[in-house]
Parts: structure tokens; C-alpha cells; sequence
């Protein structure tokens, strides 16, 4: 569904991690760690074609990808943001459907409510029942944990895992372990510091 | 594609603001040179001043032209799940021209009469707006996409966008004038068509490209 061969992103003309190598497979939970600044966000954004300063190369699928940013207008109501994001898929516009996506993430009472309105968490939910109501099969998600309480946290656990049994993958960027089981880790670290002492910059090691 | 209007015609409905606006602004301004200025009132100047303020109007407007959906990730998913982001462009651009351009359109005559333009020129006022507008939503598109990422990108959008802005603007104000002095108004419709498609075939690829670079840089 998904390989990365020697996969570099870059910033600034500067690689931000160690080459990375890996295959997913369907059925697949990948979770991407890192220290802030490794480039987990910007190798997602790269996996969904949002960056294009790489080096190695990958292939993937068709996929779903949920950033910082949600994608939620906030003038529009949660459904009709989910009929908004079916259409950009090509799916049927089906209320019931959607209704029980937003049952399932547990903001069904503010179906009707403008999404600004909604707290950080009660959003996250609303982005959650758009993973429920897409076809893709590769979901890239970005720190997916913010702002949602113990129940949904566990919800997320629960709706990967069953993506995951469904014969989907799931990348997902995370600063705390997601409680799924069976799950792989890709760790994202930059160790090779001749390219900064190759450019001139002095190495920042706080024990020097 | 339905779900796509849907969603644009909801947003027009529901943030009257960014229709509102840009209309008060075009009203106020002429008024201001109405006082401002008698004695250009009905001068060989007015077409020129009217273009002028339509100009003004279409860049105010398009500031906020993709800067929400940048801001929300709405833009995002546009370009990681639509199969064909052209098509989701084309929709918002023509929601553009139609919640300005248009209106200007149908605001046109009437302003040209404020300005003291005689009223058997009025169809041709509307008639250079009618043709014209699209080109600058068009166009402006393009600068739009290019400066969404920056925090304050109004004025380099003016900078990028009015340059592109003059064409439209000279076979404009022409063919109001060829309507005053009562010449053929067919080179400048001709003109003003040209411009208008041959912004209709770039604008999406280079508005496409524009939001792929806006989106990199974050």
C-alpha cells in the first residue's frame, strides 16, 4: 500500500532525517515518533503529495490525509461538511450514513451546529467521522491524540484498529502511544552531524 | 461537482460579509469622486475612473479569495482527495466572479450614471463588465493563490495582480469610450473576450502550481 525507499525530506535544502526504508502493508498500524522538529508532519505532508522537496523516492496509494489543520469550514455544520469531503471523493451523498459517522465519533447532538461553534475536541471528532466516511484505504494522520479527552482517545484506538482489521493502514505521527495492538514504529532521528559541520554551521550539542 | 457548488454557494450564503463589503466599498468610492471631484463628473475622464474603481473593488475582493480555506486545511484536502483539483478551482473562481464580477456588473450603469455617463451608454458599461470581470477574477486568482500564505499578502497581491490588470482595464475604459463617441465597439469586445479566455485556459494551472508552492512553504 505503501513503500518508502531511502526517503529523505527536505527543508531549506537540508535533509531533515536519516534515509527512511520501509513497507506497509494492509492491515497495517504505523506509528511515526520523533522529537519536535524531526519531520514527522513534513514526511506525511510528503506521503500525501503536499511536499515535493525529497530525496529517495515512494509509492503509495490513494489516501486520506488529516493534518494540523482539519479541514473543517467552520461556517458549514459538520454534516455538511462530510457531504463536502464525499463529493471531493466521488461518493454518493448518503445523510444517514454520515449521521452515523457522526453518531460513532459521538458529536451527533452539534450535526447541526456550525463547526466553529464546536470545542477543539468536539472538531477532532467531527474529523474523525470523515475518516469513517472515506473510501481511502491509507489514512496519514498527523498527531490525531490533540485535544480529544480519555473517551476519545480510545474511540481513535478502537476506529484505527478496526480500519486496520478491515485490510486499511494507518500511518499516524504521535508524541504519545496510540493503544493499539500489533502496531510498528518508525522512528524518525537525525544522527549524521558532518552535514552541519560540512556547511559551516557549529554543531549545537548542549554538553559541549 | 454538485457537492462542490453546494458547499460555495452555502459559504456565499453564510459569510455575507465577503459580497457585502467589497459592493459598500465600490458605492462609497464613487460617491467620494462624485464629491470629491465635480468636475470630472461627465468629463471624457469617467470611463477611465470607473474601470478605475472596478479594479480596486475586484482586488479587494480577492484577498480573501482562498485565504479560509488555506487557513482551515480546507485547501489541503482539496488538493490531497479531489481526483481533478481543476474542477474545485474552476468552482471557486467562478463563486468569485459571481459574488463581484457579477454584481459589479449589474452595479455598472448605475455608477456610470452617478459619474454623469449619458444613459444610452449604460449597456455598453455593463456590457465591458460582463466580459471584462472574468478576466480579473481569472487573473487575480493566480495572485491570490501565490500570496495566500503570507500573513499581510493584500499589498503584494496589488503589486503581482494589477500589472496583469491593465489589458482589461485599457480595452475597458476603450469600449465605454467608443460607446460615448458613438465609433464601433467590436475590436474592444473582441479584445476583451480574448482576454477573458486566454485567462479562462492559465488560471487554473497557474493557480493550481500557485497553491502547491503557498502550501509548501509552511
Amino acid at each position: 500500500m505503501l513503500t518508502m525507499q531511502s526517503l529523505v525530506c527536505e527543508r531549506g535544502g537540508q535533509g531533515l532525517f536519516d534515509p527512511v526504508s520501509m513497507a506497509v502493508a494492509a492491515g497495517d498500524c504505523v506509528e511515526l515518533i520523533g522529537a519536535n522538529g524531526a519531520g514527522k508532519s513534513t514526511l506525511l505532508r510528503t506521503l500525501a503529495g503536499l511536499h515535493s522537496r525529497y530525496s529517495g523516492s515512494f509509492d503509495s496509494a490513494d489516501s486520506l490525509f488529516q493534518g494540523h489543520r482539519l479541514g473543517l469550514d467552520g461556517l458549514l455544520t459538520p454534516l455538511e461538511n462530510l457531504a463536502w469531503f464525499a463529493g471531493l471523493e466521488k461518493q454518493p451523498v448518503e445523510q444517514e450514513r454520515f449521521l452515523d459517522a457522526l453518531q460513532r465519533a459521538g458529536v451527533l447532538a452539534k450535526a447541526y451546529a456550525p463547526c466553529s461553534e464546536l470545542s477543539a475536541g468536539q472538531q477532532r471528532r467531527v474529523a474523525m467521522a470523515r475518516w469513517l466516511v472515506s473510501s481511502r484505504s491509507l489514512w496519514l494522520l498527523d498527531e490525531p491524540l490533540t485535544a480529544l479527552d480519555v473517551s476519545g482517545q480510545d474511540l481513535l484506538a478502537q476506529v484505527i484498529t478496526e480500519h486496520c482489521a478491515l485490510g486499511g493502514a494507518v500511518v499516524c505521527a504521535t508524541h504519545s502511544p496510540i493503544k493499539v495492538a500489533n502496531k510498528r514504529t518508525l522512528a524518525l532521528a537525525f544522527t549524521s552531524s558532518e552535514n552541519q559541520t560540512d556547511n559551516g554551521y557549529p554543531s549545537e550539542d548542549p554538553s559541549e | 461537482m454538485r457537492a462542490l457548488l453546494r458547499r460555495e454557494w452555502l459559504i456565499v450564503l453564510r459569510a455575507k460579509g465577503a459580497v457585502i463589503n467589497p459592493v459598500a466599498f465600490l458605492l462609497l468610492s464613487t460617491l467620494i469622486f462624485v464629491i470629491a471631484a465635480p468636475d470630472a463628473v461627465g468629463s471624457q475622464a469617467v470611463p477611465g475612473i470607473l474601470w478605475t474603481l472596478v479594479l480596486l473593488t475586484q482586488l479587494l475582493a480577492l484577498d480573501g479569495m482562498y485565504r479560509r480555506d488555506f487557513d482551515s486545511g480546507v485547501l489541503e484536502q482539496t488538493l490531497v482527495t479531489a481526483q481533478v483539483p481543476f474542477v474545485a478551482i474552476l468552482t471557486r473562481i467562478f463563486m468569485q466572479w459571481l459574488s463581484a464580477g457579477f454584481i459589479i456588473t449589474i452595479l455598472g450603469p448605475g455608477l456610470g450614471l452617478m459619474l454623469g455617463l449619458p444613459v444610452h451608454v449604460a449597456g455598453a458599461v455593463a456590457l465591458s463588465m460582463l466580459i471584462g470581470t472574468p478576466a480579473l477574477s481569472l487573473l487575480g486568482s493566480i495572485g491570490a493563490s501565490v500570496t495566500v500564505g503570507f500573513s499581510r499578502g493584500g499589498v503584494i497581491l496589488a503589486l503581482l495582480v494589477l500589472p496583469l490588470f491593465l489589458p482589461t482595464l485599457i480595452f475597458g475604459t476603450g469600449l465605454v469610450e467608443a460607446a460615448l463617441s458613438g465609433g464601433n465597439l467590436m475590436p474592444q469586445i473582441y479584445a476583451l473576450s480574448l482576454i477573458s479566455l486566454v485567462a479562462l485556459a492559465i488560471a487554473p494551472f497557474a493557480t493550481l502550481a500557485g497553491l502547491k508552492i503557498s502550501l509548501e512553504m509552511q
